[in-house]
């Protein structure tokens, strides 16, 4: 097996001894077909065990190993060591604040995330013995990309507008509320409106498009934040000719 | 705890799931020569079609167990990371594979560098799941008033020897609601369950994380006794075992436990210490291999994952029961064991293959 | 337990020097301010118009100057960057679904380029070319 040897350098952040994160450099026997996240896990095990970061499944399904990798935000599982060069540059996910390392603090996407209600609002709850929800290939279709988010927050860590203003409820929460409101089976878009179709919603998106490059399952946030966009103006516009309209 | 699911499709190496789908699709397990030798382990005959209960649709037990005995034959295919099958999709191709495993065509390209439109995939089986866990009744509640389980952690036996694939839904989605509806209802009641001996196991497990803190000498890392407890439970209480493998295995362990007394955190830090977290995982992890290991020793027969080469029947007489190792500190687990309910499926003979028809 | 979360800073003026996909960004919407200012030009065109022949003729001469041209032919590559840029987008904001079928990003991309092409073709109509 091939060895080659890449010198990582991972921002370190201890809030108990450091005043601000710094780079350390570590050198490291990469064998072909690693990636990014052995490296990592060989620098935990074998050279300093006080490095801090969060990982699972090692599969690109658990959507917790986000790092920026030479500055892009990817899945470190996902991210191959022979696509890299010999300085490969590590930090925690932008636009997120560190809690240690490349650990960062995700309560303001868990927060928006819960604010857009992603789940189903069915019109009425069916009992179990009516039998089944039915829903056609074609209804599944319009929405099933949207499911494929597993809310690594990677679309946060490259979306320049989270990074000047905060309060933008952001890509995966937006796709995730268009998910539902294209489920046939969910009626919950007005209890999502005041969230998504807010100033702090669709309308801070000015479709730079980064969410949906960096996105690891090809999600595509920025299309559905389009399309709501799209089905949110429309919606004004039958307001005005139909105001007794029921939304 | 003794049962251990191998999942009989996993990528060398990373242990990668390649989902039963793409045999349900069609996929066909080869091994070096090409030939779907799962016919020789009771499954054929070799459809061109799959089809339920049979060759490749086969139980996971059954095709792990296939495979280990492919291996002994010196039937597979030898890689950096170990022996292989291949896993052969190309007949179904581009257009279903895109359609139906988008999923696989990508974890197979970044992971193992293989197409599966031009090149069938190398698998071997790979430790999957645990079917036994925390004893836990049918609203997921423990022995521990106050403590409930869901999940791989828990057994609360819907599994039996070998787990059927996506039951691990039901133990999230049906167990999970449970679980969590019946710990509501307690906090509910505003009931205190923090007895004298629940208080005490708190300080005894706030002394164990001070020991660790301010544990100097040994140096033992948590990294290389977890590769060793790795190694043991992989070829002493694997695909398969025997009282002499087991008996290997709880050595090493207990010697592992043993070791690990000198464990010594190199992070001191009181913030997202993944060091000190390691540990206490391993700790446990060393509680939780004596128990698979003891259940294992213990039971003299083979059923669904747990096949003992030196007792290859099974014996519902004296083992249609549940093993329960009981936490002896510093010491093996004790076992004893409760009846199996059986409810609607009566236990038979386990047939497969052209025979089922 | 001392935790003491690190938020990093975001230059305010700098951050689309940071990626690629950053600037592609920035020039996409600095294509307003060219446009912007062709229009303006079109308007003082039409004020001119407005005050006879000499000052048209005036203002067509002035038209010429090189800087004019210079800013013309800048004014035009950014107007069909945006124009280009944002047709390949619209598969994604309005995408067509028959049945389980989806109608392909070329075809929704062609449309918006023949919608384009016809509203043009009328204007050049109307405008007796």
């Amino acid at each position: 097996m091939n060895e080659r040897h890449v010198d990582l350098e991972i921002l370190r952040y201890d809030p108990e001894t450091d005043e601000e994160p710094a780079f350390q450099t570590y050198r490291v026997p990469c064998q072909e077909d690693w990636v990014v996240l052995d490296a990592v896990n060989y620098v935990k095990d074998v050279l300093d065990r006080t490095l801090s970061y969060r990982w699972s499944c090692h599969m690109a399904v658990c959507g917790s190993c986000g790092m920026m990798i030479n500055g892009e935000p990817m899945l470190s599982c996902k991210a191959f060591v022979r696509d890299m060069p010999d300085r490969i540059r590590i930090e925690p996910l932008a636009n997120f604040p560190i809690e240690r390392d490349l650990v960062v603090v995700t309560d303001d996407f868990m927060d928006k995330l819960a604010s857009v209600k992603p789940y189903l609002i069915p019109r009425e709850e069916k009992a179990i013995e009516d039998g089944a929800h039915v829903q056609t290939p074609a209804q599944l279709k319009k929405f099933k990309q949207y499911t494929l988010c597993i809310n690594c927050t990677l679309c946060y860590a490259a979306c320049p507008q989270y990074a000047h203003d905060q309060n933008f409820t952001g890509p995966a929460a937006l796709a995730l509320a268009h998910r539902y409101n294209l489920d046939s089976q969910d009626v919950g878009r007005g209890a999502r409106e005041d969230v998504v179709a807010s100033n702090a919603g669709i309308w801070e998106c000015s479709f730079v498009g980064a969410c949906s490059d960096v996105c690891p399952h090809e999600v595509d946030p920025a299309g559905a934040i389009q399309q709501t966009k799209i089905a949110s103006t429309v919606d004004y516009f039958m307001g005005l000719l139909t105001p007794e309209r029921d939304r | 705890m003794e049962f251990v699911q191998y999942h009989p499709t996993g990528l060398p190496g990373t242990g990668i799931l390649i989902t039963e789908g793409s045999r349900g699709e069609g996929g066909i397990l080869v091994n070096k020569d090409g030939y779907r030798y799962l016919q020789d382990y009771g499954l054929g005959p070799p459809d061109p079609w799959p089809r339920n209960k049979a060759m490749e649709l086969g139980p996971r037990d059954r095709l792990s167990q296939a495979f280990w005995h492919e291996n002994q034959k010196g039937r597979t295919i030898d890689t950096p990371h170990g022996d292989v099958v291949h896993l052969d999709l190309r007949h179904l191709g581009e257009k279903r594979i895109d359609e139906c495993l988008p999923m696989i065509r990508d974890l197979a390209t970044s992971y193992v560098g293989v197409d599966p439109v031009h090149a069938p995939i190398p698998v071997r089986p790979v430790v999957h799941y645990t079917m036994g866990g925390i004893d836990t009744d049918i609203d997921a509640k423990t022995r521990i008033e106050g403590l409930f389980a869901a999940g791989e952690c828990a057994c609360v036996s819907i599994n039996g020897a070998n787990r059927l694939g996506s039951n691990s839904l039901t133990e999230l989605l049906v167990f999970g609601a449970r679980a969590g509806l019946g710990a509501a209802r307690l906090a509910e009641a505003e009931v205190s369950h923090a007895d004298e001996a629940a208080i005490r196991e708190q300080a005894a497990a706030g002394d164990r994380v001070g020991r660790l803190f301010r544990n100097t000498g040994g140096g033992e890392s948590v990294a290389g006794l977890r590769r060793e407890m790795n190694a043991t439970m992989e070829s002493g209480a694997g695909i398969y075992r025997t009282e002499e493998s087991l008996s290997r295995s709880c050595a090493v362990m207990n010697d592992i436990r043993r070791r690990y007394a000198d464990v010594v955190l190199e992070d001191k830090s009181n913030v997202y210490n993944t060091d000190l977290i390691q540990a206490l995982e391993l700790d446990a992890m060393i509680d939780i291999a004596g128990a698979v290991i003891v259940s294992a020793l213990a039971r003299r027969e083979s059923r669904g994952a747990h096949q003992r080469l030196d007792h290859e029947r099974r014996d519902d007489e004296a083992y249609l029961k549940h093993s329960l190792a009981h936490y002896v500190a510093g010491e093996d687990p004790t076992i004893d064991y409760r009846d199996v309910v059986i409810t609607r499926s009566e236990p038979g003979e386990r047939v497969y293959g052209g025979a089922h028809k | 337990m001392s935790r003491r979360p690190y938020r990093r800073a975001v230059s305010t003026t700098s951050w689309w020097l940071a990626r690629p996909r950053y600037i592609r960004y920035m020039a996409r919407e600095v294509s307003c301010v060219f446009i912007g200012a062709y229009t303006a030009v079109v308007v003082v065109g039409l004020v001119r118009l407005s005050d006879g022949a000499a000052a048209w003729g005036a203002f067509l001469e002035s038209l010429q100057a090189p800087v004019s041209v210079a800013f013309h032919l800048l004014a035009l590559a950014f107007a069909l960057y945006h124009t280009v840029t944002w047709f390949n987008v619209t598969p994604k904001a309005m995408p067509v679904q028959f049945g389980e079928a989806q109608l392909p990003g070329g075809v929704i991309i062609g449309a918006h380029y023949t919608g384009w092409a016809l509203v043009s073709a009328l204007v050049l109509f109307l405008a007796g070319v």
